[in-house]
């Protein structure tokens, strides 16, 4: 569902965010009140006219699903054995969640983190009131999708660097090393942002001064 | 111009830099020195990043403890490792990302998005994630995110360490034809020997400090 934008020349490329998202929501709500099968048929109808439309590889965008599928099967089918209910009913269930993240996944596909932050942002905008800075909840959120993939390269590495001196599972020995690569990475970026102009006193709002420390 | 006046700096009770004064107008500085000889800190104190424990740091008469933020909207910093500040996944966006700190209107940003993608040989990769670019793609990204912000001042802490030796000669050649003043901190001897100025630290004090081609032989030296 964290798929990276794929840039391709579409329709639905071209759709602002809020319009996908707001798309996505409606459907949702959809496919939860139509009966039986007929609701993940809808969506999956849906999911495969807008993936033709968007111009994106099916095979990628299938192999996103896969991990899914099999931890809904995997929850779905525990939950049959445990609560009963026939196997019809369950891949239903599945069918109808694997439809939503084929959707879900569209969305990300074809929607650049900028325009989804943007949209984020204007949505936190509401919660100004009650103290929310949307500023500060957008770039969150870009940093989170940003973050991943580079997390995923020091879980790596680490795993690799124990391996070599010989220490095959051990979740002491991964977990010290990645806190300290992921406190001082943490570290740096903060500098990064106020270099490249960020200021987390900002609310996206108003002018405010700058604070700085005397040490980092 | 940026002057350091009498400035001393310490992470706790531990001293980094010791007394320093200083007048940076040359076009070409680099700051040389060993490990721990306080050339970083010194490099974020230029713009602002970290304010000195006592003296002063000021760019074109602001200064940094006070007016930081229009230090750092003059002073842009590259950082060794591109990773920790590309913000955003992909190329396009994450070039985006300072001027829209800047809150400039969007068709300004486009334009100037546009403008850093073609001059620095990013089009190719517009859309393309960031994480999948290789080091020396991704240092060229991290400079073009600072210079699309067009600062009068850059610093650059160890630009070429990650990098192998055509992205190494690349970096080296954008920072020749860069028009603005720039502040190099190295331990890359080969790429400031055409500088205008370098300085030795030595445990948080300069001691040496003239073109590279004094200066560079006494560090040679210093190092043994």
């Amino acid at each position: 569902m964290l798929g990276l934008y794929l840039h391709r020349e579409s329709v639905i490329h071209r759709l602002p965010a809020g319009v996908k998202l707001g798309g996505l929501l409606l459907v949702t709500m959809v496919v939860l009140a139509l009966p039986g099968a007929w609701g993940a048929l809808a969506a999956g109808f849906i999911g495969a006219a807008a993936l033709v439309t968007a111009r994106l590889p099916a095979g990628r965008v299938l192999a996103e699903l896969r991990t899914p599928v099999v931890m809904l099967t995997l929850l779905f089918g525990f939950q049959s054995l445990l609560a009963g209910g026939g196997w019809e009913e369950t891949a239903v269930a599945i069918a109808r969640f694997a439809a939503l993240i084929l959707l879900a996944t569209l969305v990300t596909l074809t929607t650049r983190v900028m325009d989804m932050v943007d949209l984020f942002e204007w949505l936190f905008g509401l919660l100004r009131p009650v103290g929310v800075n949307p500023a500060k909840m957008a770039l969150m959120l870009a940093l989170t999708i940003r973050f991943i993939p580079l997390l995923g390269d020091q879980v790596r590495e680490v795993r690799m660097a124990q391996r070599a001196r010989g220490v095959e599972r051990n979740i002491a020995a991964l977990f010290v090393p990645l806190l300290v690569k992921i406190l001082t990475m943490a570290d740096d970026l903060t500098a990064a942002l106020e270099a490249r102009g960020y200021d987390p006193a900002d609310s996206g709002t108003k002018e405010t001064g700058t604070k700085n420390s005397t040490q980092r | 111009m940026i002057e350091l006046r009498s400035v001393t700096h310490a992470y706790g009770d531990r001293p980094v830099l010791h007394d320093l004064s200083l007048r940076l107008a040359e076009r070409r500085i680099a700051i040389l020195g060993g490990n721990g000889s306080g050339k970083s800190t010194l490099a974020r104190l230029l713009n602002g990043l970290i304010v000195p424990t006592s003296g002063t740091v000021a760019v074109d008469s602001l200064d940094t403890r006070t007016d930081g933020r229009a230090v750092r909207q003059r002073v842009g910093f590259v950082f060794q490792n591109p990773d920790t500040q590309i913000v955003y996944p992909t190329v396009e966006e994450d070039l985006a990302f300072g001027l829209k700190a800047r809150k400039l209107p969007k068709d300004e940003i486009a334009r100037r998005v546009a403008g850093a993608l073609e001059r620095y040989g990013l089009d190719r990769y517009r859309h393309q994630p960031a994480h999948q670019m290789s080091g020396g793609e991704k240092q060229l990204l991290a400079i073009a995110g600072v210079l699309v912000l067009d600062p009068a001042y850059v610093i650059f802490d160890e630009p070429t360490t990650l990098l192998d030796l055509r992205n190494r000669r690349k970096v080296i050649e954008l920072l020749r034809g860069l028009p603005q003043t720039v502040i190099v901190v190295t331990h890359d001897l080969d790429m400031v020997k055409d500088f205008d100025r370098a300085l030795v630290l030595e445990d948080g004090r300069i001691v040496a400090d003239g073109p590279p081609a004094e200066t560079v032989p006494a560090y040679i030296e210093r190092l043994g």
